[in-house]
């Protein structure tokens, strides 16, 4: 251990989240520590009702906690029911829904947490310009978004959340509603991005072959209540192409990860 | 920046050519109604002529088509006619105006706070209730036989339809579309500008469109009521003077002046909010 190790971009520490329902309430998430190291890919792999998404809205500002600390690059997110902004501003969500607001042009909604910044209108484009070059739908920039292809959606909700510069990406079930085949395409274009980028970046998922390509780390988390069941390192080497998949290794702990999931959920 | 390489993430792809059948459809429901309705409004006037004259009925119960259009045409040149239709436009345009401002901001309050919901919803729904053109005659007590009158009339029937559908905009929004804005840390004004605003905005249009029609009711009814101003006393005064000719060309002149306000309204739909379905 030195003293220059760096600190966690995220720390959660005894994180627990209660939700009432009616009389009764529910246990979301049971007391759950996590480290995610700077520049990792964390997935948070699990059945339905584990509480990842949870979770994952916990670390992105969007719910808080019942319970627990959560640092975000050593600013404490959550004072309570209190969001800290500064810690916010380090995190970018991506959503299962690209949830890009359709009144505004691809381009438009890249750029609207520029313009929510202050961010006048021609450095604004020029940002948004680049990013659809970089996520791969250049071109597309006047486009309405119901003029764009599912995939293509997805890539500028991508955009918008690196539109700002922060040092994390929270995905929850980006690619969930996407075909198989372009699922894999994005697969390979997020490890790509996640590369030339160098984000940290949690991403939630069932899909087991999704983790297990995408992952530095997966969290397997079990339900009712929800909690960490086991943490599976991925030592395959970067980056990753759509023939990993066949090797025996990426099998080898796809089968496990489909063993242990059916034991718990 | 690399290129992409992938091909199973085209963009749709363009429309295939359109069979000719279907071209046809198009056309023919892009004309049709530029044909039929001059036809049928053609056939009205025609059948209204014909018994007119097979009928011998009074003038004074049903006036023959062209002497009204010929009164019409007075109507048209004569400045006196152009003051009306310049008060009722004012009283309509301006209560028009109060119910949007009323309408929509508290349209947006009642959706986002609750409490504020529970509290006003008994009061509005009473409002909603009374018959409001009973409340004309009390009107022209409090506020007098001028304008004033007329644009609070128009303002009050004008409202509810406007509050009713933003609060149903508002309420509609996206959850999705709110956890981006919690995520980017925006203001409460933020949310309200670039997001409640344009996705409740098909919403206010639509009760822009009937709140249009109402103000125009409600001006037309305050002026049956009292004052001497506005296209409402004008066919009173035609009808009090048996003039029924010039009274059906009042009536018409009404019409038209409603079709282009309602239409005007519309065209709002497609200038804003081109995105949406309902612009098409």
């Amino acid at each position: 251990m030195t003293l220059t190790e760096a600190a966690p971009a995220i720390r959660l520490t005894g994180i627990e989240k209660w939700y009432d329902a009616g009389d009764a309430a529910v246990h979301a998430l049971s007391a759950t520590d996590l480290s995610v190291a700077d520049r990792e890919f964390v997935v948070l792999l699990g059945p339905s009702g584990c509480g990842k998404t949870t979770l994952l809205r916990m670390v992105g500002g969007l719910i808080a906690p019942s319970r627990g600390e959560l640092m975000v690059e050593g600013v404490q997110l959550w004072a309570g029911e209190e969001r800290r902004s500064e810690a916010v501003s380090e995190l970018g969500m991506v959503f299962q829904d690209a949830n890009l607001y359709p009144w505004l042009s691809v381009e438009d909604n890249i750029a609207l947490p520029l313009e929510l910044k202050g961010m006048g209108k021609a450095p604004r484009r020029a940002k948004a310009h680049e990013l659809c070059a970089l996520v791969g739908i250049g071109g597309f920039e006047k486009r309405w978004p119901r003029e764009l292809s599912g995939g293509m959606r997805q890539r500028a909700a991508i955009a918008r959340a690196l539109s700002y510069n922060p040092k994390i990406l929270l995905m929850d079930e980006p690619f969930g509603a996407l075909d198989a085949m372009t699922r894999d395409a994005m697969n390979l274009e997020l490890q790509r991005l996640w590369m030339e980028t160098g984000k940290t970046i949690i991403l939630v998922t069932h899909s087991i072959s999704e983790a297990v390509f995408l992952a530095d780390r997966i969290v397997l988390l079990s339900p009712r209540p929800g909690k960490i069941d086991s943490i599976i390192d991925v030592p395959i080497p970067r980056p990753r192409r759509g023939e990993v998949q066949a090797t025996p290794e990426f099998q080898q702990i796809a089968l496990s990860l489909r063993q242990r999931l059916s034991e718990i959920s | 920046m690399t290129d992409m390489t992938n091909t199973t993430d085209l963009p749709p792809a363009p429309a295939p050519p359109v069979s000719q059948a279907r071209n046809r459809r198009r056309i023919r429901d892009s004309l049709l109604p530029w044909i039929t309705t001059p036809l049928l409004l053609f056939i009205l006037i025609a059948t209204w002529h014909v018994y007119v004259r097979v009928s011998g009925i009074s003038p004074f119960i049903l006036p023959a088509p062209d002497t009204v259009w010929t009164e019409w045409l007075r109507l048209m040149t004569n400045p006196r006619g152009w003051n009306h239709t310049y008060w009722t436009l004012y009283a309509t345009l301006t209560g028009f105006f109060w119910a949007i401002l009323i309408g929509v901001s508290l349209g947006v309050l009642i959706a986002r706070i609750r409490w504020l919901e529970v509290t006003l919803n008994p009061f509005i729904v009473a409002t909603q209730v009374i018959p409001k053109v009973a409340l004309v005659p009390l009107f022209v007590v409090w506020f007098g036989f001028g304008v004033t009158s007329k644009v609070i009339v128009a303002a009050v029937l004008a409202f509810f339809p406007i509050l009713t559908n933003t609060v149903l905009g508002v309420k509609s929004i996206d959850e999705g579309h709110r956890d981006v804005m919690t995520s980017l840390n925006a203001t409460r004004w933020q949310i309200f500008r670039r997001l409640e605003l344009p996705s409740a905005l098909p919403y206010i249009i639509t009760g822009l469109e009937v709140g249009i029609v109402l103000a125009i009711i409600g001006a037309i009814v305050g002026e049956y009521l009292g004052g001497n101003q506005g296209l409402g006393r004008m066919l009173i005064e035609r009808m009090n003077a048996f003039e029924m000719d010039e009274m059906f060309a009042v009536l018409i002149h009404m019409s038209l002046l409603g079709f282009v306000l309602y239409f005007s309204v519309g065209a709002l739909r497609k200038l804003l909010t081109p995105w949406h379905a309902s612009a098409k």
